[in-house]
């Protein structure tokens, strides 16, 4: 079975953001990218599925030359193949270019099973996994957390706000996977090594122009100041007095 | 007449508040909220769903099990029979899951979570965080269809006089299906839903320490628990309940922070609440610098004390 990985490089979560010169993009100097979380996880589920069914893994993305230090570290873990859409405006796309440019080499690929993150934790939008469904005209289950895989189709677990949902499908299927699904592996040394041989092929992504304009992008206003309203128990009455008082959430 | 298709999630003909939201949020642009309901109980929903704004409301039938694909095939189908020039949903994991897919159909381009939803000369635009909160996006559709889910406890429910007009679409069906829901154990309010959350972090110091925590949601009625990702990782509490960057992202009226650092991860998740009140330990917590209230001292000591003040306060309301 050929299985695709679509990964996405993102600032790292703990990274402070200022905005561009235009006022309408973040500036990009000084931040520092990984993998996205949860691109970790459809990294890790594609290898464990490749190991249970067989088949061959390739991560994909779409991004800047830069990105194939994170491809890198996928074939380390065990990938068997790196695809880059070589775009050095990725910053410009909106998820439906991504997604239809994304879906495009998937046909080419020839793959039936894709696993995506369930949100790339820059633009939050949890829709590239979803779209990508859509234009194959493949099933798709998101939010993944529990999977379980035949050759021809599967059963998955998502949670939602009213419980555990159970989901049966049938291949070709897009699968985005949420955090408790699986652990990610660390690559070892050997595949560190096996990783800087390979070779990243580079294509050009399908040309979609964003649908999206973005007008403005801000910081949120700082929160004003607070207080302390005192220590321990004893600082319970002042604290219901604010809350009450001034506040006016009680 | 143009029109808003508006995704509505109920249990039983009663809508959910978020999708109410989400209808007030299509009545106030001025264009013309029509509503969609699927599943069983689903034409029950004609009542309160005019008396929220909807002007109509379309009815799938034949959707006894939910089919997320065979939703969003609907949804296409009801956006193009109404030439409807917007679809909107709550950004529920319902709404979230057909945002894209419907947004694939149409192809249109999604836009998710969205704080603000505006129309100006059949222009729409919208504001979203990115990045987890730190920064906010202003952005103009240039989709065919503006795509597009909406952030709960942020817009208000809309009143109408008036019964929408009723019409039914048999369900295409889809690829996948919900073969089973295993509900929560009680009637528990989801962190994103509620109007106060109490959420606990390591400070708590086993998973049996969250007990004070739940008799403080407790005592607040329409409370909901919630949780650093450290204790996730330590198996403390589910994920589902993770507030943060790599969890959920709340916005609730009140908002405690108990035992919790304040990491920018965690910041991000919940420093746009109403008002942030932090409990911890250590006065230096990068929490206290984001909280409107803060008590330094003994998680154990305070929120006791705390239960008991709310639960007074609740008795003499
Ligand atoms: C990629 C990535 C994603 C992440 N995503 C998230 C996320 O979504 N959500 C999230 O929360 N974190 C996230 N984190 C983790 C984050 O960086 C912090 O590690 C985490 O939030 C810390 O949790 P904590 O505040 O419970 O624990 P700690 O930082 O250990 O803080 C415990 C606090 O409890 C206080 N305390 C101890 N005992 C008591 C007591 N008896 N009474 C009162 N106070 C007490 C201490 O003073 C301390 O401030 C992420 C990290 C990474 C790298």
């Amino acid at each position: 079975m050929k299985i695709i990985a679509c990964v996405k490089r993102v600032p790292l979560t703990d990274a402070q953001v200022k905005v561009g010169a235009d006022g309408a993009s973040i500036d990009p100097t000084g931040l520092v990218y990984s993998l996205s979380f949860y691109d970790e996880l459809a990294v890790e589920e594609a290898l464990k599925t490749k190991e249970k069914l067989g088949g061959e893994v390739t991560v994909l993305t779409l991004g800047a030359s830069d990105a194939s230090k994170e491809l890198r570290e996928c074939l380390a873990k065990g990938a068997d193949n790196a695809s880059i859409l070589l775009d050095p405006a990725w910053a410009a796309r909106d998820a439906r270019s991504t997604a239809k440019a994304l879906a495009a080499r998937i046909v080419e690929l020839g793959a039936e099973l894709v696993f995506c993150g369930r949100v790339a934790t820059d633009r939050d939008q949890s829709a590239v996994g979803t779209m990508l469904s859509s234009y194959l005209g493949w099933s798709c289950v998101t939010d993944v957390t529990k999977l379980e895989l035949t050759a021809t189709g599967g059963t998955a677990q998502r949670e939602t706000e009213a419980g555990i949902e159970t989901l049966a499908f049938s291949l070709p299927a897009v699968i985005t996977c949420d955090k408790g699904l699986n652990e990610p592996r660390l690559a070892g040394l050997k595949g560190i090594m096996a990783a800087k041989k390979k070779t990243i092929d580079e294509t050009k992504p399908l040309d979609v122009e964003s649908a999206v304009k973005v007008l403005k992008v801000e910081l949120p206003s700082a929160r004003k100041a607070g207080r302390i309203v005192g220590e321990g128990a004893a600082a319970v009455p002042a604290l219901m007095d604010a809350l009450r008082n001034e506040a006016k959430v009680l | 007449m143009t029109s808003i298709l508006v995704f509505v999630e109920h249990r039983d003909g009663t809508p959910r508040r978020a999708s109410l939201e989400a209808l007030g949020a299509a009545a106030a642009t001025g264009v013309t909220p029509i509503a969609l309901v699927t599943g069983p109980g689903a034409a029950n929903a004609a009542a309160p769903l005019s008396a929220a704004g909807a002007r109509k409301l379309v009815v799938i039938t034949g959707a006894d099990h939910y089919s997320p694909d065979g939703t969003a095939a609907d949804i296409a189908a009801a956006v193009e029979a109404h030439a409807a020039v917007a679809f909107i949903a709550a950004a529920s994991s319902a709404g979230k899951d057909l945002l894209g897919r419907v947004a694939g159909l149409l192809d249109s381009a999604p836009l998710a979570d969205c704080t603000s939803f505006t129309c100006s000369g059949g222009v729409f635009t919208v504001q979203r965080p990115i990045l987890a909160g730190k920064a906010l996006v202003t952005a103009q559709s240039q989709s065919k269809v503006c795509c597009a889910t909406l952030r709960s406890n942020t817009f208000a429910v809309a009143t109408r006089d008036g019964a929408a007009e009723v019409t039914t679409l048999a369900t295409r069906g889809g690829k996948v299906k919900v073969t089973g829901v295993t509900a929560k154990g009680d009637a528990k309010l989801d962190v994103k839903e509620a109007a106060v959350v109490v959420s606990g972090g390591r400070g708590l110091r086993e998973a049996a320490g969250f007990k004070i925590v739940e008799d403080l949601a407790a005592a607040f009625g329409n409370a909901a628990v919630g949780a650093s990702r450290a204790v996730v990782d330590s198996h403390w509490r589910p994920h589902s309940e993770q507030v943060g960057q790599t969890g959920k992202t709340v916005a609730p009226q009140l908002y405690f922070a108990v035992g919790i650092s304040g990491a920018i991860q965690h910041l991000a998740g919940m420093r746009t609440s109403k008002v942030i009140v932090a409990i911890n330990k250590d006065a230096a917590a990068p929490i206290f610098k984001v909280a409107d209230y803060g008590i330094v001292g003994d998680a154990f000591e305070i929120l006791p004390a705390l239960t008991e003040a709310v639960k007074q306060a609740k008795a003499a309301n």
